[in-house]
């Protein structure tokens, strides 16, 4: 969207005008991320550029709130907990939800818009209701305060992005391939991992960090059903703001706002796998 | 069901028994197809069950048991059934007679031994902040009591001399209540036992409910504002270009919702990053710091810039679809610049502001951790009132009526989400 070489004056700073404007606010996107890494490396506990750092004078910045971060005990143990809750919850998650969607995407499924419904409805209930109903629920079964119980109930918040990741592989997927290798004499569990589960598989792993993003950053359910024995890391961040904020929560935002990029880019470069593979776009 | 494959070619001869076609073993060939599908719709239905079962147990089943608390009414029941029989003769005007209270006294002492009292004691507190005191003490007092009962109870507590205490239990000692609801919605009984408003100044939770609706609003508005232009803009680009502008978009989406509250604290507090530098550039003095986070001004700004992202998505989805053509045209026919843009594309836009608004508007009802670190107390949102429920007051019915109320709210505008757009339209990253 060049100016076009017609355009009058007006047209002209107005284009400019727009130009900046959208800088802005990509700016308020991206800035409150990135303003809060650097601070991480301050010397001082302080939430604020001190002189030295904005003189870039090496003596303003330290790796002491990473250090703190990677010696203490309570922060290890959280990141110990979200790992194993993230990943036994992914992994529970991945696997009802793929099957859940190869079922949802058949013609034949009857019902197909109510169970859709229900299968997404994780995502669409408040967190604080599904936290007081599980809260309940698991306390009156014995799972509250337990490692299973924080896996569980991360599972269920994290099949509906795995169901609608995979469906979204599913549409357009042309049938006649099934067939064709049916016909060739593959029965149904060589024709799923042969030719269903490759093409579907972008989206099975996509499917499958978004459920991990989401067990990794919920808090809700974790206040609610685990104890102290299951603190995880938004856990700890979050009796860190409550209570003590020190620059140490920064070291742990900065690490995962690296994390997150890396997730970012594994997803996108997914996506655009998968489209390339069903045809849809050329890159 | 529309689709039936391999059908056989209708006149094939050798696969017809009068007139009816076949298959190579016999069956009539409607039957066998029938069958057919009948095991795919199975199997369909089998791939779904498993996650379906666990949902249903795991999540939608205990949201169901927390919704039955805001209207279940066990405690009285349970513990003073012949209170509550003998109440039944009560015309509702002055003092109950004496099978009342010697039924009470043998129910008191019963719920004082077996520890069953404090559960009662707790409910009736609800209704009437002096009825736990009354009950525990005279719980612990009934089993020296002696006819006549009446008297003895009128000495124990004030409030057994209060009509309105009896009027209290034996409206709750019905297995079902909704007084739940009425306190939900700011009401109370008065004297005739009718739903009335509470006083001006005990209100919360309209009020509440009121800001929380109107702090959606809000902030659906302002990232409609700030996501309308940047998703234009992308929209307008090559494919390339736009990509790029995408991960300004994706990496706070991506990025831990703690780490962006933070990073708001960061920013906005008292000795913070914007203050300081307002402070270096010359434009505030040091005492004229502005408190700009935990209030509502803070709770706002954060999560806009946490929702954004909802709301650029599914409008860029939508106006990359848009061809440029149209207003091309409309300008061509002599529109202002202005004309075609407000005549002839913002409403082909409609369906992407539409998605986007439900969408924030939707996540931002039942906002918790954002208001509970960042608002104050201005700040807090119907939420927050819910967790204070729950973990602090502990009146549980109350956080139950007060959580159907808003996932109602959530459902009716997920229902409009989904006229709008489609569940499976929902796109992710």
């Amino acid at each position: 969207m060049a100016v076009p070489t017609y355009a009058g004056p007006l047209e002209r700073i107005w284009y400019y005008t727009f130009r900046v404007l959208c800088g802005l606010i990509f700016f308020f996107l991206i800035a409150p991320i990135l303003i809060m890494v650097p601070l991480s490396f301050n010397v001082e506990p302080y939430f604020t550029y001190t002189r030295e750092m904005l003189m870039l004078n090496p003596e303003g910045y330290s790796l002491r709130w990473y250090q703190d971060l990677f010696t203490s005990e309570s922060w290890l143990t959280s990141i110990k907990n979200s790992m194993i809750i993230g990943v036994s919850s992914t992994i529970v998650a991945t696997f009802l939800g793929t099957l859940a969607a190869l079922g949802l995407s058949r013609s034949e499924m009857p019902f197909k818009g109510l169970f859709m419904g229900l299968l997404i409805s994780p995502m669409i209930v408040p967190l604080i209701i599904s936290a007081a109903g599980m809260f309940f629920f698991y306390s009156s079964i014995g799972l509250a305060n337990t490692m299973p119980g924080v896996i569980l109930a991360h599972a269920a918040l994290g099949t509906p992005f795995v169901v609608i990741t995979v469906t979204a592989t599913l549409v357009g997927f042309d049938h006649s391939l099934t067939r064709a290798s049916a016909s060739l004499g593959a029965g149904a569990g060589r024709t799923f991992f042969k030719i269903q589960m490759p093409l579907i598989l972008p989206g099975v792993i996509s499917g499958a960090l978004f459920a991990f993003i989401t067990s990794f950053d919920e808090i809700v359910i974790v206040l609610f059903v685990a104890g102290v024995e299951q603190r995880t890391i938004p856990r700890e961040m979050w009796s860190g703001i409550r209570e003590q904020i020190s620059p140490t929560i920064l070291a742990v935002a900065s690490i995962l706002v690296a994390f997150s990029i890396l997730l970012l880019t594994t997803v996108e470069l997914l996506r655009r796998r998968s489209e390339r593979l069903r045809g849809m776009s050329p890159g | 069901m529309t689709q039936i494959d391999g059908t056989p070619n209708g006149s094939d001869n050798d696969h017809k028994v009068n007139g009816q076609m076949v298959t190579v073993d016999g069956t009539p060939l409607k039957a066998s197809l029938k069958r057919a599908e009948r095991k795919r719709t199975l199997i369909a239905f089998l791939l779904v069950a498993p996650l379906l079962t666990y949902l249903l147990i795991s999540f939608i089943f205990p949201i169901g048991q927390m919704m039955w608390r805001s209207v279940d009414n066990p405690q009285l029941v349970s513990v003073l059934p012949k209170t509550l029989e003998a109440l039944q003769d009560w015309d509702g005007e002055g003092i109950p007679d004496e099978p009342v209270f010697e039924a009470l006294a043998q129910e008191l002492t019963v719920a004082s031994a077996n520890r069953t009292i404090g559960r009662v004691a707790v409910r009736l507190n609800y209704e009437i902040s002096a009825a736990r005191g009354a009950l525990m003490r005279t719980s612990r007092s009934a089993e020296d009591m002696e006819p006549p009962y009446k008297e003895a109870f009128l000495d124990a507590h004030r409030l057994w001399n209060e009509t309105e205490f009896y009027r209290i239990i034996k409206r709750e000692g019905r297995p079902l209540t909704a007084s739940y609801y009425v306190a939900a919605f700011d009401g109370t009984y008065n004297e005739d036992g009718e739903i009335v408003m509470q006083d001006e100044n005990r209100r919360i939770y309209i009020d509440l409910f009121i800001r929380t609706f109107s702090m959606s609003l809000g902030i659906t508005l302002l990232t409609l504002l700030l996501g309308f232009p940047i998703s234009f803009l992308m929209a307008s680009l090559p494919m390339r270009k736009a990509n790029l502008l995408m991960i300004f978009v994706l990496l706070p989406f991506w990025t831990s919702l703690l780490v962006r509250t933070t990073s708001w604290i960061v920013l906005l507090q008292q000795q913070g990053v914007i203050n300081e530098l307002l402070i270096f550039l010359g434009v505030i003095g040091e005492d004229g710091r502005l408190g700009m986070i935990y209030n509502m001004t803070g709770t706002i700004i954060a999560m806009t810039h946490i929702l954004l992202p909802f709301m650029v998505l599914p409008l860029y989805s939508v106006m990359k679809t848009i061809p440029p053509s149209y207003v091309r045209a409309a300008k061509s026919l002599g529109a202002t610049p202005w004309t075609a843009f407000w005549r002839i594309y913002v409403p082909q836009t409609l369906p992407g502001i539409g998605a986007g608004a439900v969408l924030v508007f939707i996540i931002s009802i039942g906002y918790y951790i954002t208001p509970a670190l960042v608002g104050g107390q201005s700040g807090q949102m119907i939420s927050n009132l819910i967790a204070y429920h729950m973990q602090t007051s502990l009146n549980w019915g109350l956080a139950a009526a007060l959580g159907s109320v808003l996932l109602i709210s959530v459902l009716i505008l997920y229902w409009v989400y989904n006229r709008l757009v489609g569940a499976d339209s929902l796109k992710l990253g």
